[in-house]
């Protein structure tokens, strides 16, 4: 078998489409400006009726949830011990720490008081749903990136080289790259596991955050397993979402996508996908709220549509053999369950929220839509500046005598 | 008895103790086994209200909000849609169609109806709210971020955010003139009414006088008391002469409005066992699943 090695890629990182995405940055740091100056109403749809948008119905909890490539993998290659799919758990991990920065970010520009964020670091309430998310959140966001920093040190190991004034700081930067190398090797199996178990936590109570809104909540979406559904839909969603975003970095870079690899990630969808289904059914069924897709509103349009083109077709995809084989369609079929937990988290926190005295409907402004817009493409853009940096994606290797280091002429 | 502050404490002084060993199950915000016997409520009457909206200059004036004066509140045009509290009003009276005689309208006023078992304390992601010995829900200015998940959480769509301010938004709702109060004033809105149509006193006391007034003058009121049962109770009580519901009460059921959420929150985190469980079973896979590696590599060779 060919052997793999992460390299940092070597492109031209400015294309037309990577200026396109620069402009919808800027444009969304333009309403950002705005929101901090002039308030949340300034900016937002937002009002006493309705008070999340998208920040937090999109950017937050979608952005966990698609996020969740990241201990999905870390659990397949690391926990699972599967060494086929070591090419992929970088990539995830990158994904998974831009993520997670970024809903931290998305959090901070909602928060009425965002200079208060660390309130909640030492003033716990242990019954708050919304508190334990958050304290997951910000230790699982620490636990990437010391997941992460194995790859710097990897980068930098033998290469610190700072220009001027900082010259005298090479020395003791490196022996701390060393250190840090040398102390994460034998115990990044501590930070793998909590990563898995955070994740399940979060994700899952990430679900239970709209249980409390308890009538409020459309009965389609509102019932008590919404945590297990949380779960299940963000375990189906992880590794369509490093085959997505593995097909589409390796169609930027100009390489050969890993379709060995892809496809038999592919084939594991197939059965997550199904559970969640029949959890999701099953709960419709026993609570009987088929009811309300007889009649034709917003809820049941939005309901089918997430269940029909999120769940059930991209199910019947990856089922097929000629599908696992082409990049193409598991590109397809990844994008289906990637629409379905977007459309699923849009609706659980958005959609299916109807509070009692509505004097508007909420749709978002323009401004929410350009900062999140934003994100998504600064969330790119630095993608690109990382897998260009770092080792990240995985290259045929060229030299398989290498050993670590060896090259750059450091001493282990 | 301490009031919460220093249960407060407490709890966050226990859960840093506990933090290794296990979540305490008494950390529950909604404050079942400590609710005063003497907590106080009001009764409002929405028969007798005549609609003049003087609480709503008193609330507004007792908490430094800005006001037309006080003769402005005789225009009863307002009445003509319907009106929540928010940001700039603490407190609303609205008006409402009465079946039988045309020239008596229902005026209802609306206000936080400081739950026995209040979501918003349960939801706080920073327990900026409270529920006090007295009955009162109050909001901490200090410990709030200003995440707005007390909003999503309360059943009566009360608690409001001040989106026009882009420093220090505040949360705003009725604190029951938890200042006043303390100094053994009356809450401003009961003080002003000219018709007494607000009683402040104790809760237990007031479902007492609210079930014998319907039984009194069976005719003018339906046999029930919005606010006895909602929600487990809250401090705040109605009587009315048609179904709560014709008049935007809220339909909610006799759960607290927590409940599940918080049961699932303490199931899962239950001593901490699930996670640490769940850390251990992983834990296990993996080192199999090393050494099954281990010895393939060593049988091949």
């Amino acid at each position: 078998m060919e052997e793999f090695k992460p390299t940092p890629m070597k492109k031209k990182y400015f294309t037309p489409v990577v200026i396109g995405l620069a402009v919808l940055v800027l444009n969304g740091m333009i309403f950002l400006l705005a929101r901090f100056v002039f308030g949340i109403g300034a900016v937002t749809n937002l009002d006493n009726q309705h008070p999340w948008g998208i920040w937090i119905g999109l950017d937050v909890a979608a952005g966990v949830a698609l996020a969740a490539g990241g201990f999905t993998t870390a659990a397949l290659g690391h926990i699972m011990h599967k060494d086929q799919y070591h090419a992929i758990i970088r990539p995830a991990l990158l994904t998974a720490a831009l993520g997670y920065t970024f809903v931290a970010v998305s959090v901070m520009i909602d928060l009425g008081r965002p200079y208060f964020i660390w309130h909640p670091l030492i003033m716990w309430n242990g019954s708050s749903v919304l508190f334990e998310v958050g304290i997951c959140v910000i230790i699982y966001l620490a636990v990437l990136y010391i997941e992460f920093l194995p790859i710097v040190c990897e980068r930098f190991i033998g290469r610190v080289n700072l220009p001027g004034m900082l010259k005298r700081f090479n020395n003791p930067l490196e022996k701390l790259l060393r250190l840090l190398d040398k102390g994460l090797e034998k115990t990044m199996f501590i930070f793998i596991i909590a990563g898995v178990v955070l994740s399940c936590l979060h994700q899952s109570s990430l679900g239970t955050l709209m249980v409390i809104a308890g009538p409020k909540m459309h009965p389609l979406w509102q019932t008590p397993i919404l945590p297990l559904l949380f779960l299940l839909s963000a375990i189906s969603v992880g590794f369509p979402m490093v085959i997505f975003e593995s097909v589409i970095t390796s169609r930027s870079f100009g390489l050969k996508p890993e379709t060995h690899i892809l496809s038999n990630l592919g084939s594991m969808v197939a059965p997550l996908l199904g559970i969640y289904l029949a959890f999701k059914i099953g709960d419709m069924m026993i609570r009987g709220t088929f009811v309300y897709l007889t009649t034709i509103s917003s809820a049941s349009v939005m309901f089918t549509i997430e269940l029909l083109f999120g769940v059930i077709i991209p199910l019947r995809m990856f089922m097929s053999r000629q599908i696992a084989k082409s990049p193409t369609g598991l590109l397809i079929a990844s994008f289906l369950v990637i629409f379905g937990v977007f459309l699923n988290r849009l609706n659980n926190f958005l959609v299916a929220y109807t509070p009692p005295y509505e004097f508007y409907s909420y749709f978002p402004s323009i401004g929410e839509i350009s900062v999140t817009v934003g994100f998504i493409a600064l969330e790119v853009l630095l993608f690109r500046i990382a897998v260009m940096i770092f080792p990240i994606v995985s290259v045929p290797d060229m030299s398989p005598q290498r050993t670590k280091y060896s090259v750059r002429g450091g001493i282990r | 008895m301490a009031n919460y502050s220093r249960r407060d404490f407490l709890k966050t002084a226990a859960i840093a103790g506990t933090a290794v060993t296990g979540l305490s199950s008494k950390t529950k915000a909604a404050p079942k086994n400590i609710l005063s016997e003497d907590r106080m409520g009001v009764l409002v009457d929405t028969t007798v209200c005549i609609g003049c909206r003087k609480c709503e200059w008193a609330c507004k004036t007792a908490h430094n909000l800005e006001t037309p004066s006080i003769d402005t509140y005789d225009n009863r045009s307002v009445f003509n849609k319907m009106r929540r509290p928010n940001d700039k009003a603490l407190t609303v009276v609205n008006e409402y169609h009465n079946n039988d005689q045309d020239k008596f309208p229902i005026n209802v006023k609306v206000q936080c109806m400081h739950c026995d078992h209040p979501a918003c304390v349960s939801a706080c992601i920073v327990g900026a709210f409270s529920k006090q010995e007295n009955g009162s829900v109050i909001w901490d200015t200090d410990k709030c971020i200003g995440c707005r998940y007390c909003m999503v959480a309360c059943p009566f769509q009360v608690p409001a955010f001040e989106f026009s301010k882009a420093l220090k938004p505040d949360i705003k709702k009725c604190d029951f003139c938890f200042e006043r109060t303390k100094e053994g004033k009356l809450p401003a809105c009961t003080e002003i009414c000219p018709v007494e149509a607000i009683t402040y006193g104790r809760r237990e006391d007031l479902v007492k006088a609210a079930h014998q007034k319907i039984k009194n003058y069976p005719n003018r009121y339906i046999n029930r008391v919005y606010g006895e049962y909602e929600v487990g109770g809250t401090s705040w009580i109605y009587l009315a002469n048609k179904e709560f519901e014709k008049l935007d009460f809220p339909k909610l059921g006799k759960d607290p409005a927590p409940g599940v959420s918080e049961a699932i929150q303490h199931g899962i985190f239950a001593y901490f066992v699930p996670p640490v469980a769940l850390y251990a079973l992983l834990g296990g896979v993996m080192w199999i699943n090393k050494n099954k590696k281990k010895t393939e590599n060593e049988t091949e060779i």
